[in-house]
C-alpha cells in the first residue's frame, strides 16, 4: 500500500472525529423530560382528566390540536364531545391553558427535549406563569 | 415447477391486490383504534345564526368623534389591534374616513357641507363577492355560509394578495410585531385580552364580524358600543331589524360598481327625509 502510514493515520484521526459525540456523551443519561400537571386549577379538579385518556393526548395532541383548530376557525364547531360523552368548548387559549396554566413546565419541557417549535404562542397568549 | 407466463402474470396480479386491499385494511383498523372515534365537533347552540350577516350603520346618530372612536376601541380592544402611529404600518380592523374617500365619485361642490366634512364609520365589507377570497392563494381568507368573510390566520402566508384586491382597503398587514413596541418604549397593544390571540409580524388581517363572539350568542362588539348607530342582522331575513331599516330608509353602499355586493348599507336620511 502507498502512503499506508498516512492512510491509516488519516482514518484514525476520521474515526475519532465521527464517534466523538458518542464518546463525549457516553454516561451522561439524558433525563427523560418529566412535564409537571399540578397547576392550581387541575389540583381542585375531583377528576384529573383531559379531554382524552392520557396515552391518546400524548401520542395526538398536535394532531387534535390541529383538528380543533380548523374546526372552529373553519367550520365554526367549537363544542368537542369526547369519547366518555363530555363536552368541552374547543380553545387552546382559554380551555387547554386554562387547566394547564404552567406552559414552562408542561408544553415546554417536551418540547425543548424533543427539539420542536410549535407556533402556537406567537399569536395565542401564554398564560401567566404561575409560580407556586 | 415450471410457469408460463400468463400464469405468472395471474398470480402477480391477484396477489398485488390482495397486498393492497389489505394494507388499507391493516391501515383502517390501526388508525380507528388511535383515534377519537366517537368524539363529535358541533357549533355552540347559544351561537346566533344566519343566512347573510349585514350591518345597517346610521350616519346621522354617530355624531361626534367620540361616537367613532367608542366603537372602534370597543373593537380593537377585544381584538388585541396593536395601534402602531405610523401609517404606513398601522392595522385597523374598523375606523373612520371622510365622505370622499367612503363614497368616491359621489361627492360635488355644491354637497351639504355637514356632509362633507363628516366622518364615516368603515370596516370589511363582509362582501357577497368578496375579491380578497378569490385572489387568496392558501383560502385563508374565505366566505363561511353566514356571510362573515372570515380570516384564517393559521393559513395566510403574508402574500398581500387580498389587500391588493380589496377595493375598500379593510385589511391591513402586520410590517411590525404587534407584541412589540414602539420608539418610546411603550407596547403596541396597551391591554391584552386573554381571552383572544394576537397576531403575528408577517400576517394579514381584518375584521372578522367578531365571529368569536357571534358563536356564543353576542353582538359584534361595534354594534354592542354604538348606542343602537349600528344595527346588526340578517340581511335575507326581510323581519330582521337591519332588513326593516334599509327597506324604510334611504341607503348607500361603498362602491356598488365594483360589484362585490358589500354587506354594510349607510342609513344617509331617516324616514322623515326619504
Amino acid at each position: 500500500m502507498y502512503n499506508g502510514g498516512k492512510i491509516i493515520a488519516g482514518m484514525l484521526v476520521f474515526l475519532a472525529f465521527f464517534t466523538f459525540p458518542f464518546y463525549y456523551n457516553l454516561g451522561k443519561a439524558n433525563a427523560r423530560p418529566e412535564p409537571k400537571l399540578n397547576t392550581p386549577v387541575i389540583q381542585q379538579l375531583a377528576e384529573k382528566k383531559c379531554v382524552e385518556s392520557r396515552d391518546f393526548m400524548r401520542a395526538e395532541h398536535m394532531q387534535l390540536l390541529n383538528d380543533w383548530r380548523d374546526s372552529v376557525v373553519r367550520d365554526n364547531n367549537r363544542i368537542y364531545k369526547n369519547r366518555e360523552g363530555k363536552e368541552f368548548s374547543i380553545s387552546l387559549q382559554n380551555t387547554c391553558m386554562n387547566c394547564h396554566s404552567n406552559k414552562k413546565e408542561f408544553c415546554d419541557k417536551c418540547h425543548n427535549y424533543m427539539a420542536v417549535k410549535p407556533y402556537c404562542f406567537s399569536c395565542h397568549i401564554e398564560p401567566k406563569e404561575n409560580k407556586s | 415447477m415450471s410457469m408460463d407466463r400468463r400464469r405468472f402474470l395471474k398470480i402477480a396480479g391477484v396477489s398485488t391486490v390482495l397486498g393492497l386491499g389489505g394494507a388499507s385494511v391493516m391501515n383502517g383498523l390501526s388508525r380507528r383504534g388511535l383515534e377519537a372515534s366517537q368524539a363529535t365537533v358541533t357549533p355552540d347552540p347559544k351561537g346566533l345564526t344566519a343566512k347573510r350577516w349585514g350591518f345597517a350603520i346610521d350616519v346621522n346618530k354617530l355624531g361626534s368623534p367620540a361616537d367613532y372612536q367608542k366603537c372602534i376601541d370597543a373593537c380593537h380592544n377585544i381584538h388585541n389591534v396593536p395601534s402602531i402611529e405610523n401609517p404606513k404600518h398601522e392595522v385597523k380592523w374598523i375606523w373612520n374616513e371622510t365622505y370622499e374617500h367612503s363614497f368616491p365619485g359621489t361627492e360635488h361642490e355644491y354637497m351639504n357641507h355637514e356632509f362633507k366634512e363628516k366622518n364615516f364609520l368603515l370596516l370589511c365589507n363582509h362582501c357577497a363577492q368578496p375579491a380578497c377570497v378569490r385572489v387568496c392563494p392558501t383560502q385563508a381568507t374565505f366566505k363561511r355560509k353566514d356571510g362573515v368573510v372570515m380570516q384564517d390566520m393559521h393559513r395566510c402566508i403574508g402574500c398581500r394578495f387580498c389587500m391588493a384586491a380589496c377595493p375598500f382597503g379593510a385589511r391591513s398587514f402586520n410590517y411590525r410585531d404587534p407584541r412589540g413596541k414602539d420608539a418610546n418604549g411603550k407596547p403596541f397593544i396597551k391591554v391584552e385580552n386573554k381571552t383572544f390571540p394576537t397576531r403575528m409580524i408577517g400576517v394579514v388581517e381584518k375584521c372578522t364580524m367578531c365571529y368569536e363572539r357571534l358563536a356564543i350568542g353576542q353582538q359584534p362588539a361595534c354594534a354592542e358600543a354604538s348606542n343602537g348607530a349600528i344595527v346588526f342582522g340578517d340581511l335575507e331575513d326581510p323581519n330582521s331589524e337591519v332588513r326593516k331599516i334599509i327597506n324604510s330608509k334611504y341607503t348607500i353602499r361603498r362602491k356598488p360598481e365594483l360589484g362585490t355586493q358589500p354587506s354594510i348599507y349607510y342609513v344617509i336620511g331617516g324616514s322623515e327625509h326619504a
